[in-house]
């Protein structure tokens, strides 16, 4: 990571800090929403932007995570923290078993499987499967997370959970770029074919990627189960997927910085515009549309360079 | 004793088209074999079918005895056997050290813990892998380009770029599609070579090529393919007499 990245991220961390002060409830609460994407767009980023597979059916994974973390509450007390881990595991089970039939397809054909697979889930959680989902009422009545018996309820004290989680999540995902694992999923982007040929099992970093990426979006689910304490199938829908989809590609698929900044955007822009009433999807529609034109690379484009010289000279032996 | 690589009868179709029709020959260790013929007479299937980008229909392929044929290619490279492309196929958007870093995939561990945690091991080892990736380019003579994109490199610094990715991954077979396509004379020299001292590093060299002057500099023996079967086997000299082989080339109106 260079400094001047560090520099941004660390600026953003004392903006959000302070955000309490200086906004009010409302805006703390978008701000919550901003995270909440921010950590859905990363984990989607990882599928798509990482290892360049098509998935538009990501909402799946987050409904996963989100009722496991509801039916472990409701049904079982389990405190909604410690369902956070479980969720993660569920999403990414579940993430592993759907996607291995049919992780071998290229994008576009996977992109049609993962569309069927997020309105598959969404219509099972309306039809109350297994009886465990409450229908299209949802889960109510999920308790409030408790950290050191501190129960968190108001947004400015969810800020500071989820943009917790946000930081630690940038902080790994920033790991991951650079290491071993991170590369093959590079490799498989540029070039499955010869990925394959260099010694990669791409099989199976494909899923691995896609089980992470159902892993985080299913713990993000769980925070947000906490947040609102009831959840329904209507956040889950297809539409959700789209956006997520969005805010990677309009951010700068593969680029973390650029996936936060597109969820940013795409969460706060339609806000900012309210007072235009009905005409501010218009606005929005109208940034996409000149972004992809002017800037298809997306905001924050990735730079492939990871390796720098200071790697190399890490090595001993400076090219 | 038994070769490094063996084939027996391996046949290959394609719907109606039988690209490869019941080829077998062997490759021992330590030499450098080149695989000839013209246009069509399924040198790169053959190659694919090496390298487990294709199935064989019929036959067997043995690597050290042990059998190729139901392995994927991934599997295939682990067990020793390294490829280079036709058509190049770098990850043009990285950089010639991030590309030979693919090859050491296969030989280096750690996982996804390993990228999340960085114990100690995990960065020694990371450490090593770049190491011995400059290694490679130093071979290859591209030590100088390893932070320049791969698009950025010239056409025969690609070609040794590629064989520097498949070196890295400690080959015993090294399988060379084509390497001396699109270089000029000075280039071509330069390869003949390179090839000579991968040989001397104790690696086995099998080429496709289309440069007579190559093949018949490079290597020790030769197999020749026509319209999917072999059509002779032998030292250079021999082949460059064989009849089948002149009028399979030239045509039997030219002599």
């Amino acid at each position: 990571m260079s400094w001047r990245l560090l520099a941004l991220y660390l600026a953003g961390a004392a903006a959000v800090a302070c955000a309490p002060l200086v906004l009010d409830a409302y805006w703390v609460d978008v701000l919550n929403s901003v995270g909440l994407y921010v950590l859905l767009a990363l984990s989607l980023n990882l599928i798509l932007g990482d290892a360049g597979l098509f998935n538009m059916g990501h909402a799946a994974f987050y409904a996963v995570g989100a009722y496991a973390t509801a039916i472990l509450n409701t049904r079982l007390g389990v405190p909604v923290l410690w369902a956070l881990p479980v969720a993660g595991l569920v999403a990414a089970a579940f993430g592993a078993a759907v996607a291995r039939p049919v992780i071998h397809l290229r994008g576009d054909y996977l992109l049609v499987v993962t569309i069927g697979l997020g309105e598959i889930v969404r219509i099972a959680l309306v039809n109350d499967v297994f009886g465990l989902t409450g229908g299209a009422n949802g889960i109510f009545g999920i308790a409030r997370p408790v950290l050191l018996g501190q129960k968190i309820r108001k947004p400015q004290e969810f800020l500071y959970l989820i943009w917790a989680f946000v930081a630690l999540t940038v902080f790994l995902f920033h790991r991951l770029e650079v290491s071993r694992f991170g590369r093959a999923l590079t490799y498989l982007r540029e070039d499955p074919v010869a990925a394959e040929g260099s010694g990669i099992d791409t099989a199976r970093y494909r899923l691995m990627a896609f089980s992470l990426g159902a892993a985080w979006a299913g713990m993000t689910g769980s925070l947000y189960a906490a947040k609102m304490t009831i959840i329904s199938p209507e956040s889950f829908s297809f539409w959700e997927s789209v956006v997520l989809f969005l805010m990677v590609i309009l951010g700068g698929s593969g680029s973390i910085p650029g996936v936060i900044a597109g969820s940013a955007l795409v969460v706060v822009l339609p806000e900012l515009f309210r007072g235009f009433a009905s005409a501010r999807m218009l606005v929005f529609g109208l940034v996409m549309m000149v972004m992809m034109v002017v800037r298809p690379q997306g905001l924050f484009p990735l730079r492939s360079l990871r390796f720098r010289r200071r790697d190399a000279e890490r090595a001993g032996v400076a090219p | 004793m038994s070769a490094l690589l063996e084939l027996r009868h391996v046949t290959k179709s394609f719907g109606g088209l039988t690209a490869v029709e019941d080829v077998s020959f062997d490759v021992a260790a330590g030499s450098v074999v080149g695989l000839i013929g013209p246009n069509g007479a399924g040198k790169t299937t053959t190659f694919n079918l090496i390298t487990g980008n294709y199935r064989v229909d019929r036959g067997t392929i043995h690597f050290e005895g042990r059998p190729l044929t139901s392995l994927r290619t991934n599997r295939i490279v682990r067990l020793g056997v390294a490829r280079t492309f036709q058509n190049i196929r770098l990850f043009q958007q990285l950089t010639a050290l991030e590309n030979v870093l693919a090859g050491r995939h296969c030989r280096t561990r750690s996982g996804l813990l390993g990228a999340l945690v960085r114990w100690p091991w995990t960065v020694k080892e990371e450490r090593e892998a770049v190491r011995r990736a400059l290694a490679e380019l130093e071979f290859v003579g591209l030590r100088d380009r390893a932070m320049e994109l791969a698009t950025n490199l010239a056409y025969g610094d690609q070609r040794r770029l590629e064989v520097a990715r498949a070196l890295a991954t400690e080959p015993k077979l090294l399988v060379l599609d084509e390497p001396a396509g699109g270089m000029n004379e000075h280039e071509t020299d330069q390869l003949v070579d390179l090839i000579g001292q991968i040989k001397a590093r104790g690696i086995t060299v099998l080429l496709i090529e289309h440069d007579m002057s190559l093949v018949m500099r490079a290597c020790e023996r030769i197999v020749v393919l026509e319209y999917g079967e072999k059509i002779a086997e032998g030292p250079p000299e021999a082949i460059q007499k064989d009849p089948k082989v002149i009028e399979a080339y030239l045509g039997t109106e030219g002599i």
